[in-house]
């Protein structure tokens, strides 16, 4: 069940950014950004996290959870440091997803020759 | 005049189907992705018995690392074109586009090629996440009360 709800979520994200795409002006990185902020906007009032539970590995593919990843750790550090936790907890879950895309990133460049 | 007739028919009616066709694609690869997230991490949680929540960070790597090299190897390019938004809006999109700008700006250098362009994209996710998420939280401890 949690496969079909994962489909379902993950599918009606992508295929409300490809109907914002078609119909407007707002390209990819636009629509991704966007989507960051209603992810972080969703988790501040407890929504992501109850679509998470719904929708498994189909709500922390899409861009969404990358914000909502992101208030999520700056909440549970200010929960001991306050304000400041917000700054310290910032990329405490998402720190996995950049560092990995960074380190892949670096190292295919450097092996692989461009096509042109 | 009947071809005429029929090819402004035809400019009627295709921008539209191309449209709902663009969006079958996108809500099937996009749907498809999160099947194969959720798929991944119970594979990650049975084979190494960890929690959900470290099998879910396995699951997110894996899919970077995927995006990363297909990009890399030229091919992932023709699959965003095919999918567009159900390639670009998950995760996956995230890795291509730092990817995809390191291998065009290579021949500038390792500092002003690669290092000042992998963000380009990748750069306004970050920034406006990272605000919107700051912001929020303020609003969370200051208004709502932690």
């Amino acid at each position: 069940m949690i496969y079909l709800n994962a489909f379902l979520f993950a599918g009606l994200v992508c295929l409300i950014s490809q109907i914002i795409l078609d119909n407007t002006k707002l390209t990819p990185g636009h629509i991704t950004s966007i989507l960051v902020i209603l992810g972080a906007a969703l988790d501040t009032f407890g929504i992501y996290d109850k679509i998470v539970l719904w929708a498994g590995g189909g709500a922390l593919v899409p861009i969404t959870s990358f914000g909502h990843q992101l208030i999520h750790g700056a909440l549970a550090r200010s929960q001991d440091l306050g304000i400041i936790g917000l700054l310290v907890g910032m990329f405490d879950l998402t720190a996995s997803g950049i560092t990995a895309a960074i380190i892949f990133t670096f190292l295919f460049t450097l092996f692989f020759k461009p096509k042109d | 005049m009947e071809t005429k007739k029929y090819e402004k028919i035809i400019e009627k009616h295709k921008p539209k189907e191309t449209r709902v066709k663009n969006g079958i694609i996108a809500f099937v690869i996009g749907g498809l992705i999160g099947v194969l997230g959720q798929l991944l991490i119970d594979l990650y949680s049975y084979w190494f018995d960890i929690s959900t929540k470290d099998a879910s960070i396995f699951m997110i790597v894996t899919l970077i690392f995927i995006a990363s090299l297909f990009t890399a190897l030229g091919f992932f390019d023709k699959w965003v074109t095919f999918a567009k938004c159900g390639l670009l809006i998950p995760i996956t999109g995230f890795a291509h586009s730092m990817t995809s700008a390191g291998m065009e700006y290579k021949k500038e250098g390792p500092i002003y090629g690669i290092g000042t362009n992998i963000f380009k994209l990748a750069g306004s996710v970050i920034l406006y996440g990272v605000v919107a998420a700051w912001f929020f939280g303020m609003l969370r401890l200051l208004i709502m009360g932690g």
